[in-house]
This record gives structure tokens, C-alpha cells and sequence, in this order.
């Protein structure tokens, strides 16, 4: 197993509960470098939750989140130099241009004014709005924002990136874009831990899939092997949802 | 130390980055603090007496004399602005607000409140018709009303035609008063020397007998001799302070927009601590709100001739401590705080409630003691006494400290109480 195949992010027996509600109830899994782990379930499953610890802005009740080998534990923690989150809503300054955003967000992590300027330089060009640097956000489309948003996450140059369903609301072309940037992190080494409710989505990203429902993990695999897992699938070709739905039932959760 | 400067320097760039925003943050109180300043000075009136003087309606069923010298000496009171009217326009214009209080006299008043001077009859009764929303200015009325009607009987009894023959009168009849008889002897000498007073001081009576025993020597204690009080030190004052406070909803508003928005996700998920995260904010939320005070006060320095007729160094110590006041009021706001949009308003609500409380619109005199009293825990009234102290008081760093002191308590408390309330945890 070369460097890229390396287990990086390591969740064990997560457990929060808040007040009579279980949230999330023992879950683990790991990541390795270089992979997508897609995080599905339906509404209330406990993915955002799980992301939250994973990220540090919920502390878990039980349960440990370690990042090569090293626990994560406390808001100043240097281990979360090392993760980088994109959140689901587009968590920016309208008021600030892309550059005086990003550099907001690299303060945040202790980067030298030069790091910070070649990391502002590195993400705007990798999400395609180099040229739009000195524009104020409130002039950019969804798609731009969305894209701006996950160069957010990435100026630290985290090994292991959690990403809040990165595309909601955006067109085919923007999506498309995120899914290419998604796609060189990947090759770059960078662990992808991706919660989305568009079924293609995984199916064209993840490495591995965890389905969740009630605030357990119901399934850990590739998405082979969800499919050769399924009741008289003969021919291994069923699409994801259906597998979705399989696991996670039909009733309405909203 | 980056990320605490960074946070700051966010605020900063988002306010100056809006001009709209900031000649309206720094106009507003200006112009409404301006507003206030002229209507507590008299301008525009034509001068701070006649600003200052209440409408009273006279409604005169008597016509005696000494009703006619009530009214006489009432239309004399520089403070009071009469107008003479039957009952039914008097008690329509205080049903319709436009006049406090009317004074009814009603007939045969002169005659039976001489009696009851003289003799301990019966006293009449003067009616009051007065707008029950406005009671300061009949207590004050009252006041005044009590002053006139005693210089008027007695001169009359001294010196007038109705007087004279009130006079004999009760000589006539003082048998019948109730009275221990050395004590009704007594009496009977006062009168019939009263009697013999006014025979050898002719018809036309005594001037300068039985009137009010002084007069008022008026001086105003401002911060020394010949410097006069500035109503706008106290109108900038007042009105910074609520501006001060709308600023610091603005600041705990802001941060429940930016949790509603994840921003709040991002800054947590960073190795950044809680202290530089609500440090930050607060460091912002001083600097803006102490330059919006500065400004307004310049403001009345230039255009108004606001002085800082006392320390200094106390302005600048009792102005630092009202913006950190304000900063951390913004914090508690938000710790408790659920949504922006309702926060907005309940907050609201309770800066309205504090500065009113804290004398910054209305003078606290006219509120009950019990409330007086309770004031002392509103900080607002802590801030504007301090800024009154060492403006137009003109008093010494020493007043100054006080004041600073117990804003930075207040300051201690809101930050303790969010630091407890905040909601960290962002799922």
C-alpha cells in the first residue's frame, strides 16, 4: 500500500445525543488518502452531525476522532490545521471581495502573509476565479459561490476535507467544475469525506460509501460491493438509490 | 494573535466598506441628538422663557377682586402663559390636550376664602381640570396656584375694598366663632387694628403687604461662573449612549447572522479560541461604537459649543468604558439571542427601556422614587451621568471614576453571562 492509500482520518464509536434524541450512536469509519468517502442517508440520520465532530464544532459525547494517529480534542488544537470544512451553506462575506474572504479564512490558520497570498493564488485559480479575485461576492453567481466556498476549505492545504453537500443548488456547469476540482485533490492525496443527497453523485465520486440512518452507520462498502450485497441483484447493476432506499426504507423524513 | 487581528480587521473592512452604513451610523444620532438639544434649550421658540411656559386656562366665574388678583398675578408669572376663557372651552381644550390644567374659580370664591382667612370658615374650593396624562405640570401648577391665591387674599384683606368690609364683617360676627374666649379677644384686636390699618392708609390700599416673603435669586450651577448649561451636552450624551447600544445589537445581530449563515462553522472548525473568536468582536464592536461617539461629540463641539468643561481624560475614560459596555451588551445579546430578525426586536425593546430609564430622554426627576432608585442598575443612566459630568458639569477626573467603574462592572457581568449562554457547539 503506497503513501496515497494510507488511513489518514480514523472515527471510532462516535456517540451525541442531545436531550432524549440519539443522534449519532457508535459510529465509525476511516479514510484513507487520495479517496472520497461518500456519507449518505436520509434527513436526520446524523450526517451533518458526525461531520460536525469530525470538524470540532460539536464535541462528541464518546467516541474519538484521530487524524494520523493524533486525537483531536479542543478548539486550538493544532490537529485541525489538518481539516478543512465546506460547509452547505455559503459560509461568506457578501460584503468582502474573494480575496479579502480567503485571506479572512487563511488568518484563521496561522498562515504567513506569503503563504496566505500563494494559497489565495493556488485556490482561486484551481476553482476558476482567479480573475475575479477583487469582485465582491455579492456580484458572484450561486455556481461562483459555491465554488469560492470550497476554496475556502482548501487554502491551509488540508489533508482531509469534509464537504456539506458542496453543490447544492448549483447548475450542471458549476457542478461539473467542483466535481473536476474534487477529482485532482483526490489525485493530489487529499481524503475527501463528501455528505450529499444526489445519489449520482456518489455513484460517480466515492471511493466508499457509508449509509446512515438513525444515527447508526447501516453500511460501510464500495459500491460494488453495496451491490453484489443485495437481496437477488444477479447481474450487480442496481443503481445506488435503489440500494439507498433499501436500506433506509421508504417512509418520509421531513 | 493573527486570527483576533484578522477578525477585528473583517469588522472594520465590512463597516467602512458600506458609506451608505456609515454616514447613516454616524448621522443619525447626530441629527436626532441635535433635535432633542433644541427642543431642551428653547430654540425656535423664541427664547428659553418662552419655551418654557405653561398654558393655563383661567375660567373666572367669581370676578371679584380677589379672584381678578389671582388672575392678575398668575398672568405675571413668567412660567405661566394664561388665557382667560368661559368653562366649556377650557375643559374642551384640556379633553383635546392642548392646554395641562385650567384653573376654575367659581363664584363667590373671593368672598368665602376671605372668610375662611380671617375667621376659619369653611375654605371654597378652586376647581382643577387637568389632562391626566400630563401630571407633572399640574403638580408644578398646584405649586404655583397656592402662591398667587395667598398673595391675592391677603392683600386684599390689607389693603382692597372686598377686604375692608370682609374685615368689618367678621368683626361683626366674631362673637360667634368657636373660639376660647383670651383667644377671641386676641383676634378681635388683630382685626380692628387691620380695620384701623386700612381707614388711615385711605381707599386706594397698601402695595407691598401680605405678598410672597422673597423672591428668587436664579443661578444655574454649571461648571463655573458665566458658563451656561448647553442642553446639547446632554442630548449628545443621552442619545450616544442609545445609539451606542442600538450598535451593540447590531454587533450580537451580526454574529446570529453569521451562525445562520455557517460562517460560524467555519471559524470553529479553525484551531482558533473562543476568546479570540468573541475578543474579536467585541475589540470591534468598542472601536466602532467609541469612533461613533467621538464623532457625535465633535459634531456638538463644532456646531453646537459642547466643551468638555471637566477632565479630559475622565471623557475619555467614562466614553472608552461606555463603547466596552456597549461591545459586550452586543455579546450577551447574541449568546442569548435565537434569531437575528427576533433578537433585532427584543433587543430593541430593552435599549428603548434602558435609555429611557437612564434619563436620556426625559429628565428621571419625573419618575417615581422606587424607580429612581432602580435605575441605578440600568447602565445606560451610569453612561450619560458620567458624560454629563465631565462636560457640562465640568466636574474632575475623580467624578469620572465611578461611572467608569460600574460600566466595566456591567461590562464584566454581560461578558461572564456569555461566555455561560453562548451556544458553542455548531451541529
Amino acid at each position: 500500500m503506497g503513501r496515497l492509500e494510507r488511513t489518514v482520518l480514523v472515527i471510532s464509536e462516535l456517540q451525541k445525543a442531545y436531550g432524549s434524541i440519539v443522534a449519532v450512536n457508535g459510529v465509525s469509519f476511516s479514510l484513507e488518502r487520495g479517496r472520497l468517502l461518500g456519507l449518505l442517508g436520509p434527513n436526520g440520520a446524523g450526517k451533518s452531525t458526525t461531520v460536525s465532530m469530525i470538524a470540532g464544532l460539536v464535541t462528541p459525547d464518546h467516541g474519538t476522532v484521530t487524524i494520523d494517529g493524533v486525537r483531536l480534542s479542543g478548539d486550538t488544537d493544532p490537529v485541525k490545521r489538518r481539516i478543512g470544512l465546506v460547509p452547505q451553506d455559503l459560509a461568506l462575506y457578501d460584503e468582502l471581495s474573494a480575496r479579502a474572504n480567503l485571506q479572512l479564512f487563511g488568518s484563521l490558520y496561522g498562515l504567513s502573509t506569503r503563504a496566505l497570498a500563494a494559497a489565495i493564488s493556488r485556490t482561486l485559480s484551481l476553482v476558476g476565479l482567479a480573475d475575479r479575485m477583487h469582485d465582491k461576492v455579492k456580484t458572484f453567481s450561486g455556481g461562483m459561490k459555491r465554488r469560492l466556498n470550497l476554496a475556502a476549505g482548501l487554502l491551509h492545504d488540508p489533508d482531509v476535507l469534509l464537504l456539506d453537500e458542496p453543490t447544492v443548488g448549483v447548475d450542471p456547469q458549476s457542478r461539473n467544475a467542483i466535481f473536476e476540482n474534487l477529482e485532482q485533490l483526490k489525485a493530489s492525496g487529499t481524503a475527501l469525506l463528501y455528505t450529499t443527497h444526489y445519489m449520482e453523485e456518489a455513484e460517480r465520486l466515492a471511493d466508499r460509501i457509508v449509509v446512515m440512518d438513525h444515527g447508526r452507520v447501516l453500511a460501510d462498502d464500495t459500491l460494488s460491493g453495496l451491490r453484489s450485497r443485495r437481496a437477488g441483484a444477479a447481474d450487480g447493476s442496481a443503481s445506488l438509490e435503489s440500494l439507498f432506499l433499501e436500506l433506509t426504507g421508504r417512509s418520509l423524513r421531513d | 494573535m493573527g486570527a483576533f487581528v484578522a477578525l477585528v480587521g473583517k469588522d472594520l473592512q465590512i463597516f467602512f466598506g458600506d458609506r451608505r452604513s456609515v454616514i447613516l451610523t454616524l448621522a443619525v444620532p447626530i441629527a436626532i441628538a441635535s433635535f432633542f438639544g433644541a427642543i431642551f434649550s428653547g430654540a425656535g421658540g423664541g427664547g428659553a422663557s418662552e419655551a418654557a411656559k405653561i398654558p393655563v386656562m383661567v375660567v373666572d366665574d367669581d370676578r371679584s377682586a380677589i379672584s381678578k388678583s389671582i388672575v392678575a398675578g398668575m398672568e405675571k408669572d413668567s412660567a405661566l402663559k394664561i388665557s382667560t376663557v368661559p368653562l366649556d372651552q377650557a375643559r374642551a381644550a384640556v379633553q383635546s390636550g392642548t392646554t395641562a390644567v385650567a384653573v376654575v374659580i367659581p363664584p363667590g370664591f373671593g368672598e368665602a376664602a376671605g372668610r375662611a382667612f380671617l375667621a376659619a370658615a369653611q375654605p371654597p374650593e378652586i376647581g382643577l381640570l387637568f389632562d391626566p396624562s400630563r401630571t407633572a405640570e399640574v403638580s408644578m401648577i398646584r405649586g404655583m396656584l397656592t402662591g398667587h391665591v395667598m398673595e391675592a387674599v391677603g392683600q386684599e384683606m390689607f389693603s382692597g375694598v372686598q377686604g375692608r368690609a370682609l374685615v368689618d364683617e367678621a368683626l361683626a360676627n366674631i362673637d360667634a366663632i368657636n373660639l376660647p374666649a383670651d383667644q377671641r379677644e386676641t383676634l378681635r384686636s388683630l382685626l380692628q387694628s387691620v380695620q384701623r390699618f386700612n381707614q388711615t392708609n385711605g381707599v386706594t390700599g397698601t402695595q407691598g403687604l401680605m405678598t410672597v416673603p422673597y423672591t428668587v435669586n436664579e443661578n444655574a450651577v454649571t461648571s463655573r461662573a458665566n458658563v451656561a448649561y448647553n442642553s446639547y451636552a446632554h442630548s449628545f450624551a443621552g442619545m450616544g449612549i442609545q445609539f451606542l447600544l442600538f450598535a451593540g445589537i447590531d454587533l450580537g445581530t451580526g454574529i446570529l447572522l453569521e451562525r445562520e449563515r455557517g460562517l460560524w462553522k467555519r471559524f470553529r472548525s479553525a484551531p482558533v479560541s473562543r476568546f479570540a473568536m468573541l475578543g474579536a468582536r467585541a475589540m470591534s464592536g468598542t472601536l466602532l461604537t467609541l469612533l461613533t461617539l467621538l464623532v457625535s461629540f465633535g459634531f456638538a463641539m463644532v456646531v453646537f459649543g459642547v466643551r468638555i468643561e471637566g477632565s479630559i481624560a475622565g471623557f475619555a475614560l467614562v466614553a472608552l468604558a461606555c463603547s466596552i459596555m456597549a461591545a459586550t451588551f452586543g455579546l450577551l445579546v447574541s449568546a442569548l439571542g435565537r434569531t437575528a430578525a427576533a433578537t433585532r426586536r427584543v433587543a430593541g425593546l430593552a435599549v428603548l427601556i434602558m435609555v429611557m430609564l437612564g434619563g436620556a430622554w426625559v429628565p428621571s426627576f419625573i419618575f417615581p422614587a422606587w424607580l429612581q432608585t432602580v435605575t441605578v442598575v440600568i447602565p445606560a443612566r451610569w453612561a450619560v451621568d458620567g458624560l454629563d459630568a465631565m462636560t457640562w458639569r465640568g466636574l474632575g477626573l475623580q467624578a469620572a471614576l465611578l461611572p467608569t467603574f460600574v460600566m466595566l462592572l456591567f461590562s464584566l457581568v454581560f461578558g461572564a453571562l456569555t461566555l455561560w449562554k453562548f451556544r458553542w457547539e455548531e451541529a
